[in-house]
């Protein structure tokens, strides 16, 4: 029996898992309300553990569990929570306002996932594991997803949240690949953090000089020190 | 022999559905009901109320022609049909061969039609505007329907709905991530379909707001208790289809077997209650959109259909 | 077989220089309407004939240009569009029968050239006879375009059609002689020998989609028919939207799938896809946005022929990809649907004519109610209209049903772009089967349902005994088509062939439309029975359990009050309006895609006259395609104007530098040799 391969529960589950990811960076470009967008964000970090974890358990590798507690304590709980605490003291409980109409934005984005497996499936060719194959397919989507997400929002929280989702794809795809060290995934943990702190401060920057998180605001201060 | 249990088994289904269909609207009722904490009606009302309208004489508009007449039995004819066709406890029903996911929705369609026209008949503002916009979402719903159906169709092989279901019974094909995106269109269009929140509230008479009700404002006596029965099938043929592409356990198999039919029902029955369950507890914790959000809600139903369609294409590229 | 369809070519072509002779005695229209239905009858028997085994191998006629015969043949191909022909003809010539009414000569003589040339067309085994046929059948049906041309919408609506005509055969002159090739011969047997290849091939195939598909209505190409179909009279729109369609389709086949095909790659078949599907979804949408009765039909024959479109082009498609058996499904279903659209919507026609006759307008926001009084009228109309809804069991849905069943296998096909475009393909065609169901609830409702919204309405009367089989003849065809598909493709057999070098052989049974072993099957007979037993059944069991009869009272309408007695068929502004029941789709798919626009005008306050919804909506073929053709076409003018300023030593070397350029032209040509 080939491990790792179409029809094999490794396979199914990772592709369920992934597919569940990608499903999440959907549902982020779908809501309207802020409430929504954290949550699935929270769920996508729930989900990207769930998918290291089970990756760590097909791998054998234990050093993916930590990832995957990791993703969840930040992804799951932390960051969600923190952002919750942001939105009620910002009061920002309107609905997101979108530079792109939601529709389009969906459209978009069926069409970013047409290309990213229409990049990576040549590129991959038989030279990895179709486990591998279908994790990087799908974590270049959620990584295109995120990018979409932060250009059709205007409110910097959910731009914010665009840029993170962004990089749950990248630790998917990551997790995916046989044998990648366990550092590389701690500094890109790390590196969520600080940047969700970089985004924090900058978050009530904005407010604070500018009395708003709409950043369309900040195209006329374009080039100002 | 096989003939014999064939039809046999339809009858039962028969039977067992058109049984089912006013309790699973007088369920979720009541458990919508006892989720936002009143009593709520006994879960037999409707049949209470299909009987006490059946008694009475309906009262039809003076300028209504014979469409007005015609449509409760043309809808409710083509629901027992349709519902018919989709398997409950067992397999191999005697009308299986007929059973196909496209027949099916063509079948709902022209319920739908039927309803329309009714709707137009008397000249009304409500019943034009709910037969606009009725049209209108299954404009969007039908491309998701078939976007889903076009998973399960690569998957079984066939759109024939018993072939499909018994592929999927026998587990072969494990978890796959396009079913369940399709499933989660399915849903979408299954809401839509039966008027349920948040695309249309089953509840309401307010005006602005009605869509399924507004076609049968001047509906009365036996026509409306028809149009209710229709309504109550088709809210069950759609549990009934999700039950059995997605979860088909339990299901009796084609032939004669008394012990495995009483098990297929038991499973059916406990699939249904999860079902109804589930839909009351959606409809509880969501709120109605506005109209003009539907096509939004239909469209993302048609895109996760097609993304389980391009990661099927994918996974079976690397077979 | 030839000499008989010869003979009734001939007769047509008689009919129609004595039909102006004949009309001076009076006796005109009868005579010519009561020839071509025979002629008719005979094309559809013959046709019958062919289908059934007896094809006519091609011969040439006596007749023809010097460097080579006319070709005449009937093969199975032509047969089935022959049939189509002869049966709408047939009908379409029992209405103008029936319905009497003063014809002028030059509609008169018109009408039979207009059979001819469809005819020719088919039955044409040479390239050039084709060209003359269709060439015919554009002409004649200009002249039947601006029959009515004292109106300035007809006029208009004749010219934008001349100008597509011109289009259409400037594009097929050249894709024929790029087929022809050297050789020069023309005939399609010669033709088929030698198919297109490399650049040639792909030039073929634009002109031709470009050339016959501009005569089918294909979108970008469809701008004409919406104006050109409502503006002829109303059995002439029949044939034009039920058979010079198909006819202008048939060419698409014969050209593209027969004679250039038989080892085309992959991407042949996709300009046919991507059109058909843009076709479908634009003339479904436009159908829910129109204010005219005929305006709409011809809408929706903008999506019926777009969704044939896709069938053939499915075909071409399965076909480079080796899978003989489902090219058979694509190109079933597209013949299947040719025929039934080609009924339903000669009968949809022919009841818009009817309802014109009877209430004097088609506009939609002047009928309503005629279902009280123009009772067969109505019943075969809703036929029409749930067959064009495509709902089982009618003869709408099987066509359908074998065409997505073909979308639905497209993935087999095997390369990823396809297999995504087939998923975009499916959703479409969903998207505009949903749309035409909506579209003909919206038609049905606002014609012949609600209350009546012209007092001239209520006037209306069901058209004479003739008029009325001429509605119910296509209307029990669509019933009857709809439950034998699988003979009728059976007939079809050797068409399938031609199309797609395989056939439905054992799939296509007496009752049974099957894909494959253990794939889906659609059993209409069967399902007919099944839905008339469940009819039955409920209505048994009601009217056991509920007192017979019905009571009358005024409509409950939410409690509203009677309008006052001053009008007799109630408020005409609390009744939905054509603009107000496109207003969902007008908001959810027609702005984004027709660039649909409503504005509600208020009155000022004090003012007691009603607020008024203004809908419209700009077809972007129109802005994109014919808004530069008319810059175009100014420029143009505007340089040769210049000529006109030339001395004559300057006059005179125009024709000399042509002269010399077609020379060096000749001289490079040989050379390259």
């Amino acid at each position: 029996m080939r491990v790792n391969s179409f029809g094999t529960p490794a396979y199914d589950v990772a592709h369920l898992l992934g597919g569940g990811v990608l499903l999440m960076s959907f549902l982020l470009l779908y809501q309207r309300r802020i409430g929504g967008v954290i949550n699935a964000f929270a769920v996508q970090g729930a989900l990207l553990a769930a998918a290291a974890a089970w990756q760590g358990w097909v791998q054998g590798a234990p050093g993916l569990y930590v990832t995957a507690a990791i993703a969840f304590a930040a992804k799951a709980v932390l960051i969600p929570i923190a952002l919750r605490v942001l939105v009620g003291r910002l009061g920002q409980h309107r609905a997101v306002e979108t530079a792109l109409g939601v529709g389009a934005s969906l459209l978009a984005a069926i069409l970013l996932v047409g290309l990213s497996v229409m990049v990576v499936l040549p590129v991959t060719a038989g030279s990895a594991t179709p486990l591998a194959r279908v994790d990087m397919t799908i974590a270049l989507s959620v990584v295109l997803l995120g990018m979409l997400a932060m250009i059709t929002r205007r409110n910097a929280i959910s731009q914010v949240v665009g840029l993170l989702s962004l990089e749950n794809g990248l630790i998917l795809g990551a997790v995916g690949v046989v044998g990648m060290p366990l550092v590389v995934e701690l500094s890109t943990a790390a590196l969520v953090l600080v940047l969700a702190v970089v985004a924090g401060v900058v978050v009530f920057q904005i407010r604070e000089r500018l009395d708003t998180l709409d950043t369309s605001i900040l195209d006329r201060h374009g080039g100002e020190a | 022999m096989t003939a014999l249990a064939a039809v046999i088994t339809q009858l039962l289904h028969l039977a067992l559905v058109l049984a089912a269909a006013p309790l699973v609207v007088g369920g979720v009722r009541w458990l919508k009901a006892r989720m936002m904490g009143r009593r709520g009606p006994h879960p037999l009302q409707p049949l209470r109320d299909l009987s006490k309208l059946l008694s009475k004489r309906p009262v039809l508009a003076e300028n209504a022609s014979w469409i007005s007449r015609a449509a409760p039995y043309a809808a409710a004819g083509t629901a027992v049909a349709a519902v018919a066709l989709v398997p409950s406890f067992a397999r191999g029903m005697a009308f299986a061969p007929l059973g196909d996911l496209l027949l099916i929705a063509g079948l709902l369609a022209a319920g739908r039609v039927a309803m329309a026209l009714a709707g137009l008949d008397v000249g009304t503002a409500f019943g034009g505007l709910g037969a606009a916009r009725e049209m209108s979402f299954a404009a969007f719903a039908e491309p998701a329907l078939l976007v889903a159906v076009l998973s399960v169709a690569i998957l079984a092989g066939t759109t024939g709905l018993d072939a499909a279901a018994a592929l999927f019974q026998d587990g072969a094909l494990g978890l796959r991530v396009s079913l369940a995106l399709a499933l989660i269109a399915l849903l979408a269009v299954a809401v839509a379909e039966n008027a349920r929140i948040p695309v249309d509230n089953p509840a309401t008479h307010l005006e602005l707001t009605m869509v399924h009700e507004a076609m049968i404002l001047e509906a009365s006596g036996r026509h409306l208790a028809l149009w209710e029965a229709a309504a109550a099938l088709r809210l069950t043929l759609w549990l009934a289809l999700l039950a059995a592409l997605f979860v088909p356990f339990g299901t009796a198999p084609a032939g004669f077997a008394p012990l495995a039919w009483a098990v297929g029902v038991l499973a059916w029955v406990a699939k249904m209650a999860a079902l109804c369950l589930a839909l009351a507890a959606f409809e509880s914790a969501i709120a109605k959109m506005r109209v003009f959000r539907v096509p939004e809600f239909l469209g993302v139903a048609l895109l996760l259909g097609v993304l389980g369609a391009i990661l099927l294409f994918v996974s079976t590229r690397l077979a | 077989m030839l000499t008989a369809l010869t003979a009734l070519l001939g007769g047509l072509i008689l009919l129609a220089l004595l039909a102006v002779p004949l009309a001076r005695l009076g006796v005109g229209a009868r005579i010519v309407h009561g020839g071509c239905l025979l002629a008719c009858l005979g094309f559809a028997a013959i046709a019958l004939a062919a289908l059934a085994g007896a094809e006519a191998a091609p011969a040439p006629l006596p007749l023809g240009p010097p460097w080579g015969p006319m070709w005449l043949g009937l093969d199975a191909l032509s047969a089935w569009f022959l049939l189509l022909v002869g049966l709408t003809g047939a009908c379409s010539a029992l209405f103008a029968l029936g319905r009497g009414g003063d014809h002028p000569p030059r509609v008169l003589a018109a009408f039979p050239l207009f059979l001819a040339g469809m005819a020719l067309t088919l039955l044409a085994a040479d390239a050039l006879t084709l060209l003359l046929g269709f060439e015919a059948m554009s002409l004649a049906s200009w002249a039947l375009v601006a029959a009515d041309h004292d109106r300035e919408e007809n006029r208009r609506a004749a010219r934008l059609y001349l100008v597509f005509a011109a289009f259409g055969a400037a594009c097929l002159v050249p894709a024929i002689g790029l087929m022809a090739g050297a050789s020069g011969d023309l005939a399609f047997a010669a033709l088929r020998e030698a198919p297109p290849q490399g650049w040639r091939a792909a030039l073929v195939l634009a002109l031709v989609v470009a050339g016959a598909g501009s005569k089918a209505g294909l979108v970008p190409l469809h701008g004409w028919l919406p104006l050109a179909h409502p503006a002829a009279p109303s059995h002439v729109s029949a044939l034009m939207s039920g058979a010079m369609t198909k006819v202008a389709l048939y060419v698409v086949a014969r050209l593209l799938l027969d004679l250039a095909g038989p080892a085309q790659p992959l991407w042949w078949g996709l300009p046919l896809l991507v059109l058909g599907a843009a076709s479908a979804v634009l003339g479904a949408l436009r159908a829910n946005l129109e204010e005219e009765g005929k305006t709409l039909l011809a809408c929706s024959t903008i999506e019926n022929v777009g969704l044939i479109a896709i069938g053939l082009g499915l075909a071409a498609c399965f076909r480079a990809a080796d899978l003989g058996p489902l090219a058979a499904v694509a190109a079933g279903g597209a013949l299947l649907h040719a025929m039934n659209h080609a009924l339903f919507k000669t009968l949809l026609f022919l009841g818009m004519g009817e309802v014109g006759h009877g209430a004097a307008t088609r506009r939609l926001d002047r009928l309503g109610g005629l279902v009280h009084v123009m009772p067969w009228t109505a019943g075969c109309m809703l036929v029409g209209a749930l067959a064009a809804a495509s709902l089982p069991p009618l003869s709408g849905f099987a066509g359908e049903w074998l065409l997505l069943q073909a979308l639905l296998a497209a993935w087999r096909v095997g390369e990823l772009g396809f297999q995504v475009l087939a998923v975009a393909l499916a959703a479409l065609a969903a998207l505009a089967a949903a749309l035409a169901a909506a579209a003909m609830v919206r038609m049905f409702g606002l014609v012949f349902l609600g209350r009546f919204r012209a007092p001239r309405t209520a006037g209306a009367q069901d058209g004479p005994l003739a008029a009325r089989l001429s509605l119910l003849l296509p209307a029990g065809l669509t019933v009857l088509f709809g439950l034998i598909p699988g003979p009728m493709l059976a007939l079809a057999e050797g068409a399938l062939r031609i199309l797609a070098r395989a056939d439905m052989a054992g799939r296509a049974g007496p009752v049974v439309l099957r894909l494959g072993d253990g794939a889906a099957a659609y059993l209409p007979a069967l399902v007919a029975l099944l839905l008339l037993a469940c009819g039955g059944a409920v209505w048994w069991l009601v009217r056991r359990r509920s007192p017979a009869g019905v009571a009358h009272g005024p409509a409950w309408d939410c409690g509203f009050a009677a309008a006052p007695p001053h009008l007799p068929f109630g408020d005409p502004l609390t009744q939905p309006s054509p603009a107000g029941l496109g207003q969902p789709l007008r908001r959810m798919l027609g702005a984004p895609l027709l660039g649909a626009t409503e504005a509600v005008h208020m009155p000022p306050p004090g003012d007691p006259s009603p607020a008024r919804l203004a809908a419209g909506f700009r077809d972007p073929s129109f802005a994109l395609l014919l808004a530069p053709l008319d810059r175009l076409r100014d420029a143009v003018v505007a340089q040769a104007e210049r000529l006109r300023g030339l001395s004559i030593r300057q006059a005179l070397m125009l024709p000399f530098a042509t002269l010399v350029g077609l020379l060096a032209l000749i001289a490079w040509l040989e050379g390259g040799r």
